[in-house]
């Protein structure tokens, strides 16, 4: 069984420091992954029309200055529109009270400074075939 | 009794030739050592590498061509750098209080650093409400820049606006200024970032209008402020974006070189004389941990802008051919793990930033890599400035290293790499065309991918990262600072009600007014700007007015 995730890999909110999510979208591509990659300042309605859209498996969001406080939003809007089974992680500088937050509102997973690029890609790896499966369960 | 030594032989070349043959022997296969820019480093340095003969050509005495030892002839032997610390939180009476604090604590000048929504051309009403003034502080009108600098004497005090174009905290820093019955012609200070090209380039974070109306807008507020803030650095070029985003040391201040000339070209376009504009130009730098390369590369960029100014553009003025930089530690180089570690490596970086000669310089807060700074960061990061600047004798001596044969050679090899990068800009039509055809974020992507290589497989240490890693729980994290939510729910009702109570008539004629000069290239759009602020026109109408006229810039997703 060759899996092949899809991943969406954006920045919402006000920040465009965006060294970060193109060195993550580049290494996943790399490791053989599907990738959408969009600039930064998408807005929550268009990361859900995009995911739906592309019918990703995974949302990545990079905040580098507070812009993971309007993540919870995003989960608001993806649950809403019926992307039950999307994953969204956020890697980036995210304050430990914040991960608490951001994991309670249904974040998947936080990653912070320091981490290795082939963790997230293990990570997604691991965790699409779950949701895969979660979906075709219905 | 010791025995004898050796005798030596007499001639060097022969000791220099046994040294050589030693150290191989000993080394067995050497390293192959670079720098960040990729310059091989040799284990050492003799006057083989540097004999001295061009010193009266290429380093001469600090305060003259060609600068290599300081702008100046006194350097931080006479005066020190301004201690110009960056900070915004909040509403404008909580940066007043922070920025007391830090002036009490040893801080000289003001900087401000606005909120996000500031950035973006947005006033706090128009953006996500969890996101205001938790990265810097929510300033929309001239009323609120009179609170963020109340106690400050304006005529006296040197402020850094970190100003997206179109520039309106400068217009509303001029507004309270005139209220306060402060001459424009006292103002000093400067525009901290002004240089669209390099948000273009690297972090995105300004208000963006399309690239031809953010070029046209600069040369706009360079032009003004020559004739009515005569005081004021109306530009500011920055190598610090570029570099945080992943270019090298000789990169991104080759880059930095690059725009200084696209927008020194559009002030000659314009009719503007060099030496009315280039002494207002300034310099904003990143320091890497990489210390003798970036102590080397900033005594290469005094030569190389000496030269630049009195070749490309024939200034005769001493101070346009003067390199003036502010310069930041690096944030990329900080870690999230054993936060307390930055304390050691913002001090290293801000010693090459004063070793390497700069005229004002920022400290990061150890917990940078956490959040926003805590107060107990920003204030190690003031003694830092103070041990350094007081304590540690590094100001005794003008430019220290000078003469040394390593970084003599190394000076010269950055000169040589950042020259070979300015003509690649060239070749591809100049900085403006490079940027527009995506070429310099696509180098500058490759670059940060090498370095991010370089860690992962551990070719370059990161200490706590990817070496002498402890189990470390929260505890070693300090919690982050956060606007109070009452305060800014406050702050905002008080900016409706006053919305509500100006003069509508006054901000919709200054708004027309703006609107026709956008269309206008015989008026001076951030004339326009100024005027507005005084009318009580808000940042974000004022920005929505230009993105309406001139076009938004969006961000090429380039990966």
């Amino acid at each position: 069984m060759d899996i092949r995730p899809k991943v969406l890999v954006t920045k919402i909110g006000l920040d465009g420091h965006d060294r970060g999510s193109r060195i993550v979208a580049a290494y996943l591509r790399d490791a053989g992954m599907e990738v959408i990659y969009t600039p930064p300042w998408q807005e929550i309605p268009a990361v859900v029309k995009l995911a739906t859209e592309e019918d990703v498996d995974v949302i990545g969001i990079s905040s580098l200055a507070t812009d993971h406080l309007i993540v919870p939003k995003l989960v608001v809007a993806l649950r809403a529109a019926g992307l039950t089974d999307v994953a969204v992680i956020v890697g980036g500088i995210v304050p430990d009270e914040d991960e608490d937050m951001l994991l309670a509102a249904g974040v998947a997973k936080v990653f912070h400074p320091g981490g290795a690029l082939e963790d997230i890609a293990q990570y997604i790896r691991d965790i699409t075939p779950v949701l895969r499966a979660q979906r075709a369960a219905g | 009794m010791n025995k004898p030594l050796d005798r030596m032989p007499l001639e060097p070349a022969a000791c220099e030739d046994r040294w050589q043959r030693e150290y191989a022997a000993q080394i067995g296969t050497d390293k192959d050592v670079r720098n960040r820019s990729g310059i091989a480093i040799k284990p050492m340095y003799t006057p083989r590498d540097w004999t001295g003969d061009r010193h009266d050509a290429d380093v001469g005495f600090p305060g003259q061509p060609p600068y290599t030892r300081g702008i100046y002839p006194t350097m931080h032997r006479g005066r020190t750098w301004t201690q110009r610390q960056l900070i915004g939180l909040g509403t404008p009476p909580d940066y007043n209080a922070r920025l007391s604090t830090i002036i009490a604590q040893g801080a000289s000048a003001v900087s401000l650093i606005p909120c996000n929504s500031v950035y973006r051309g947005y006033d706090m009403d128009e953006v996500h409400e969890e996101l205001l003034g938790t990265c810097g502080v929510v300033v929309n009108t001239a009323e609120h820049m009179d609170v963020c600098l109340a106690g400050v004497e304006l005529g006296s005090m040197s402020c850094a606006m970190n100003d997206p174009s179109p520039f309106t905290l400068l217009a509303f820093l001029l507004a309270t200024a005139k209220r306060r019955g402060v001459p424009w012609s006292a103002i000093s200070g400067t525009s901290n970032q002004s240089d669209y090209i390099s948000h273009y380039v690297a972090n995105h974070m300004f208000f963006r209008i399309a690239l031809p109306g953010a070029r046209r807008i600069l040369g706009d507020h360079i032009d003004f402020c020559n004739r009515h803030v005569p005081k004021w650095n109306p530009m500011s070029v920055v190598g610090q974006h570029m570099q945080q985003a992943g270019a090298t040391p000789a990169e991104a201040m080759a880059f930095t070189f690059a725009t200084a000339l696209q927008n020194a070209d559009d002030c000659v376009a314009r009719g503007m004389d060099p030496d009315q504009f280039l002494p207002r130009f300034t310099f904003f730098f990143d320091i890497s941990l990489s210390f003798f390369e970036e102590i080397a590369r900033f005594r290469a960029g005094r030569r190389i802008w000496a030269r630049l100014a009195r070749e490309r553009y024939g200034a005769k003025d001493p101070r346009s051919w003067r390199f003036k930089f502010h310069a930041q530690t690096s944030g990329v180089d900080l870690t999230r793990q054993q936060p307390q570690n930055n304390i050691a490596r913002v001090t290293v970086q801000a010693m090459a930033g004063i070793l390497g000669g700069l005229q004002s310089l920022h400290t990061d807060a150890y917990d940078e890599a956490l959040s926003c700074p805590t107060e107990h960061g920003a204030r190690i990061a003031v003694a830092t400035q103070n041990i350094l600047r007081e304590e540690a004798h590094l100001t005794d001596v003008i430019d220290p290293l000078g003469g040394s044969y390593y970084v003599e050679t190394l000076t010269d090899a950055m000169e040589a790499e950042i020259l070979r990068s300015m003509r690649r800009v060239e070749e591809a039509g100049g900085m403006y065309a490079a940027v527009a055809a995506g070429i310099v974020q696509k180098q500058i992507g490759e670059s940060a991918r090498r370095f991010q290589d370089a860690i992962e497989s551990g070719r370059q240490t990161v200490v706590g990262v990817n070496a002498y890693r402890v189990d470390e729980d929260r505890s070693a994290r300090p919690s982050q600072p956060k606007p109070d939510p009452r305060k800014m729910r406050d702050h905002i009702a008080a900016f409706h009600a006053w919305r509500a109570a100006r003069s509508q008539e006054a901000v919709a004629k200054a708004l027309n007014a703006l609107a026709r000069a956008a269309n206008d290239p015989k008026d001076n759009v951030f004339a326009q700007v100024v005027a507005a602020a005084e009318a009580g026109c808000t940042h974000g109408e004022i920005c929505a007015t230009l993105r309406r006229e001139m076009g938004f810039g969006h961000v090429q997703a380039i990966v």
